[in-house]
């Protein structure tokens, strides 16, 4: 019942240090244009991603996560972004069980170099949760939460002994 | 109210299945050390108590209420606060008061899910006019009276506060016991109480510190169910690939389940300092996935690591299993036509 046409999606982008963190660094200083709805979290790597961080920033209000690493092969800290990747993909599966649609969590892999494909990536993830609408986590555990709906009176009952 | 000095005890239960109430009885011979200090107060599964009794007891007349089961309904919620307000010490006893247990994963779904199955499809119901329980209803004597049934299972600390926490699906005897003897010290003879909001009755370190099988560097290639595997009776479950949540669990149970070949539930609750269990489990078992040496092919990797999650077919399920309600999200997302998204 959210009101569509104002709704500006809010997307938090975990990024690396090494690559994508520069590569978000690099599309700014190339004037390189992408939409202001995403909130940019450094990590060292991105295999310091706890799912924790995801959740959080879910039913902190985010509509949509990004998260991003090195290529594969190309990791600073060995190969910590295989088990980033692990569990993304994990998470993933959990979070559709959790009413979460995937395409509210994305996975860019981006090197440093990459700053104008990053800006293309982003916009493209902004626009489908812009589609998918506003997520809202606060309003699902109030909604169903305490004093929540009545239970629906029945036209008629009999109960029979 | 025949008072004769001694300490007032309580137990009642909500959203639960009775195991926590048995449990107590479990401690054997001690309860009869029980029955010596405490004088019972209330505790419907044992003793005929009526809530007016309760409502007649001045506030903070009940010195411990041991409260087991979830907050489900609008009468669990009102039980809650009325013993928080006649209760000296209020402890969430059992993983259904603590953190939700097995009725909360019912906040993987809607609460009209939950009553089509268990009032219209399961094999065993005969309704055929589709009779619902009502929260008000009409006889010739007068209007009847039910309470609301939540959307969301709740934990008791999510409703009133609570002073201790007591973990375990139900809690082990020993612990059980360790707790009231501090209790009764406290009581009977002035020693002091944990510090309020402790989890009592458990260890601060995993399961696994209690397992006694074997561990070495687990590497999983697939994941099994319990009727899939004959396991190994000396290693480690999880190397073995079956969940194990040993590893992201409490400890204080003496690693009872892998001790008998099945991996651990979770039932003790998240590790000191951990805030979510289920994204605990999740990293941890994500990590030991192992796909082999498949290059640096996107896809391929992508796809090699999809089957392997295969073999965990109910995700939430399993790492939530006792935590749900206390878990970040808390329950599933409805989409306005009353389905869950997933479905
Ligand atoms: S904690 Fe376990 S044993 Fe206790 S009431 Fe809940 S389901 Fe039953
Ligand atoms: S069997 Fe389970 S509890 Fe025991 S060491 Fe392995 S993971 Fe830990
Ligand atoms: S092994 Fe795990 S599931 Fe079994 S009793 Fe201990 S904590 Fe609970
Ligand atoms: S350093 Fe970038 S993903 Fe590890």
């Amino acid at each position: 019942m959210t009101d569509q046409t104002n709704f500006e999606p809010m997307v938090v982008g975990f990024t690396c240090n090494w690559c994508s963190y520069r590569a978000a660094d690099l599309a700014g200083m190339s004037r390189i244009k992408y939409p202001p709805n995403i909130r940019l979290i450094r990590l060292m790597c991105s295999g310091r991603l706890d799912p924790t961080f995801v959740l959080k920033a879910f039913e902190g209000g985010a509509d949509g996560v990004l998260i991003s690493g090195c290529h594969p092969g190309e990791c600073h800290y060995l190969e910590q972004n295989y088990k980033m990747l692990k569990r993304f993909l994990l998470l993933r599966k959990m979070l559709i069980q959790m009413g979460i649609e995937p395409d509210r969590l994305k996975l860019l892999w981006a090197s440093a170099a990459e700053g104008a494909r990053f800006a293309e990536e982003v916009t493209k993830m902004v626009e489908t949760v812009r589609s998918l609408g506003p997520l809202n986590w606060s309003k699902v555990v109030d909604s169903n939460g305490g004093h929540a709906t009545v239970i629906p009176v029945l036209a008629k009952e009999e109960v029979t002994a | 109210m025949n008072d004769n000095g001694k300490p007032k005890l309580a137990m009642y239960w909500c959203a639960s299945c009775g195991g926590c109430e048995i449990s107590v009885l479990n401690i054997h011979e001690h309860i009869l050390d029980v029955d010596a200090v405490f004088d019972i107060v209330f505790f419907p599964c044992i003793a005929d108590f009526k809530l007016q009794d309760v409502q007649g007891y001045p506030d903070g007349y009940i010195d411990v209420c041991l409260f087991n089961g979830a907050i489900r309904n609008s009468e669990n919620e009102e039980m809650a606060h009325l013993l928080r307000k006649k209760s000296k010490i209020l402890v969430a006893y059992g993983s259904c008061s603590y953190e939700g247990c097995i009725p909360a994963l019912s906040n993987l779904t809607s609460k009209e899910a939950t009553f089509q199955t268990v009032y219209i499809d399961n094999p065993t119901i005969d309704n055929p006019d589709g009779i619902l329980p009502q929260t008000m209803t009409k006889v010739p004597e007068g209007e009847l009276e039910l309470p609301f049934f939540y959307n969301t299972v709740k934990s008791l600390d999510q409703v009133v506060e609570v002073d201790y926490y007591l973990p375990g699906c139900p809690p082990e005897p020993p612990q059980i016991w360790a707790v009231l003897e501090v209790v009764i010290a406290a009581l009977t003879q002035g020693a002091p109480l944990p510090p309020k909001g402790s989890i009592v009755g458990a260890k601060d370190v995993a399961v696994c510190e209690e397992c006694p099988r074997e561990k070495h560097e687990k590497t999983i290639a697939r994941f099994y169910r319990p009727y899939e595997i004959n396991p190994d009776p000396d290693l480690c479950l999880l190397e073995q690939g079956i969940i194990c949540m040993g590893i992201a669990t409490r400890g204080g149970c003496g690693a009872l389940c892998p001790q008998v070949g099945m991996g651990c539930r979770g039932c003790y609750g998240p590790l000191p300092g951990v805030e979510d269990q289920g994204a605990k489990m999740l990293s941890a078992i994500a990590s030991v996935i192992d796909v082999g040496d498949v290059g640096d092919d996107e896809k391929l990797l992508e796809q090699k690591i999809e089957e392997v999650i295969a073999t965990i077919p109910d995700p939430a399920g399993t790492f939530y299993r006792f935590s749900m309600a206390h878990s970040i999200l808390q329950r599933t997302r409805i989409s306005e036509n009353g389905k869950g998204d997933s479905e």
